[in-house]
């Protein structure tokens, strides 16, 4: 089995922002996800990439509590000391380890403001500031100010992602494009250490795109946090990336830089399928039924 | 006119109070998507905590009525607002997951159970309690001696009444509570990813419901004089027709559809049967939902495809 030795770059002496190790998730008889370890540190953009059904948003959907996992660890070394996310419901891994994802399909709250978008993601801080609402209600000096500071984090954000405009008008009448960067910029109003977003550029035509990839730069740069990205988009995912984690079957065939990922025979064969018989290709890929697919699975 | 502008006081304070108790049955609905049957018998509780706590004020000598009221306004909200935490955790939180019928049946459960724990530990017997506010004001004469009346109390439940729904839109569209119920309300999913604890928003949802229903309960005692272990399930089913009617799930529907329910009931009773104001109700309720099912101010589900 090919296991090219991942490439950490972390600060010496301190860990990774996101460890993983072994991770595995069985729906039944079905696994999904097959013994995964990989890392990913702050400040840099990491990549999962991999074909489709390849396990790459299981992968997510473990590190935001929607699924346990049947085996592995799961640890996010974030300000408050290293935290076991396999361990947390979702609402406490957004409160205390403070990773914050997007989703495929677009989960705005469709019939609240723009404005208001961006405010629910800093609910937490809000709530202890009213102590539950109650100093909200009666609109108390330490309330009103802690509701401006929301606003203007939101309307940063705002600017940022270039929908200042638009603030007042219910999320859901947004276009696509700007649905999708709102997600992210609502995804980053939570503050949060880790950024896993999941094909944040699907359906973005190729100007959205680039735009995309500079807001991501950007957030990456400036705000010092990981960005752990899912993307099919490999025109983005090879300009932006740091780091490149691939999938295939569930299982971990490829990891290190674009470049070396781009240049890694057994990354080309899962993407370009291969009937001939290599043998570390059918090693790696044993697990899986048939892979013989003439055609890329991309 | 005098007649009618009589029956309309009456049924504008009626409708009051339906509006409070729709409140708590449609934002349950809007958070969890579940009748909450239960709701009547929370406020049939509410009544009798107050009723209970105005006979121990009068026993211990507590007469002054705006003390009094607001003494056993206070009681009768916490304590109907334990009921209604505990109810949530008990009873449907467990089933929450589970096929959509279950917390409905389960909802049935609890309001029998309420019913007759109340019937067991107070008796079946109807409890009178002596009138607390009396006197009004007497707004015109008619000729045939007919007097308009329009009491303090009546006052005081229709300035009640508005005032909590104004408090009650303010905790919705304001406060942060309010924001996190929403969100709750459209993708609870995304909520709980964004930090907020989806589990204590509903039970909130609960509270606050319950501690409406409270107020209607002791309006209601106040405005009858009588309590029994059965109002619960009338008043609980025709705040349900308030709230399918204004829009299930709509907050404003809610309290318009208490006043419209209050107003054709107490029209109805004026000018045809008494006998048959129920009736009235509740066949709103089958045109309703033969006929605009989203209720008035309910949103229409739009399925894209």
């Amino acid at each position: 089995m090919i296991m090219p030795s991942p490439v950490t770059r972390s600060q010496p002496g301190g860990p990774a922002l996101l460890e993983v190790e072994h991770l595995t998730m069985r729906f039944g008889g079905l696994i999904a996800v097959n013994d995964v370890s990989f890392t990913a540190n702050d400040r840099e953009i990491t990549a999962i990439i991999g074909p489709n059904g390849a396990g790459k948003t299981t992968v997510f959907n473990c590190l935001t509590g929607f699924y346990s996992p049947t085996v592995g660890r799961l640890t996010l070394h974030g300000a408050n000391g290293p935290v076991l996310l396999e361990r947390l419901e979702a609402y406490r891994i957004a409160q205390l380890a403070k990773v914050a994802r997007t989703f495929q399909n677009i989960r705005l709250f469709q019939n609240m403001s723009v404005l208001e978008n961006l405010i629910v993601a800093q609910h937490n801080k809000l709530m202890r500031a009213s102590c539950f609402s109650l100093a909200g209600l009666f609109g108390l000096p330490i309330y009103r100010a802690a509701e401006r500071a929301a606003i203007e984090k939101a309307r940063y954000w705002l600017d940022q992602v270039n929908l200042t405009d638009v603030a007042d008008i219910n999320a859901g009448n947004l276009p696509y494009g700007g649905q999708r960067r709102l997600e992210i910029a609502r995804a980053m109003c939570s503050e949060p250490v880790l950024l896993c977003l999941d094909e944040p550029a699907a359906g973005l035509n190729p100007r959205e795109s680039a735009e995309l990839a500079a807001l991501l730069c950007k957030i990456r740069d400036d705000e010092k946090i990981g960005v752990l990205l899912i993307e099919h988009d490999m025109s983005v995912v090879m300009k932006i990336s740091d780091h490149v984690v691939v999938l295939d079957y569930g299982c971990k065939i490829s990891d290190g830089s674009p470049d070396h990922v781009r240049n890694d025979p057994v990354v080309i064969r899962a993407y370009l399928g291969e009937d001939d018989d290599d043998v570390t290709a059918s090693e790696v890929l044993a697990a899986a039924p048939a892979v013989t697919v003439t055609g890329g699975r991309s | 006119m005098a007649y009618f502008l009589q029956q309309l006081i009456n049924g504008l304070t009626l409708g009051a109070i339906y509006g409070l108790i729709a409140l708590g049955y449609t934002m349950v609905y809007g958070i969890i998507g579940m009748i909450n049957f239960a709701h009547g018998e929370i406020y049939m509780v509410g009544a009798f905590v107050s009723l209970i706590s105005f006979l121990v004020l009068g026993a211990a000598g507590i007469t002054w009525v705006p003390l009094m009221l607001a003494i056993v306004l206070v009681i009768s909200m916490v304590f109907t607002s334990i009921y209604g935490w505990t109810i949530e955790r008990l009873a449907y939180r467990p089933l929450r997951g589970s096929v959509r019928l279950a917390p409905l049946i389960s909802a049935i459960g609890v309001s029998i159970f309420l019913q007759n724990y109340v019937q067991l530990v107070q008796g079946a017997r109807i409890k009178p309690l002596p009138p607390v506010i009396r006197g009004g004001f007497t707004l015109m004469g008619d000729g045939d001696n007919f007097v308009v009346q329009l009491s303090y109390l009546q006052i005081i439940i229709m300035l009640l009444t508005v005032g909590l729904m104004v408090a009650f839109t303010m905790v919705i569209t304001r406060t942060d509570l309010g924001r996190a119920q929403r969100a709750c309300e459209q993708d609870k999913t995304m909520a709980a990813l964004l930090g907020v604890n989806v589990d204590r928003t509903i039970s909130m949802t609960f509270v606050m419901g319950a501690a409406l229903a409270a107020v209607a309960g002791v309006m209601v005692t106040m405005y009858y004089g009588v309590v029994d272990f059965y109002i619960g399930f009338l008043a609980g089913v025709k705040a349900f027709t308030a709230a399918v009617l204004g829009g299930i799930g709509s907050l404003p529907g809610a309290m318009l559809g208490g006043i419209l329910i209050g107003l054709i009931e107490s029209f109805w009773s004026a000018y045809f049967t008494i006998e048959y104001k129920d009736v009235a109700a509740f066949a709103i309720l089958v045109m309703v939902l033969i006929f605009r099912p989203t209720g008035l101010l309910g949103r229409p589900e739009i399925e894209k495809v």
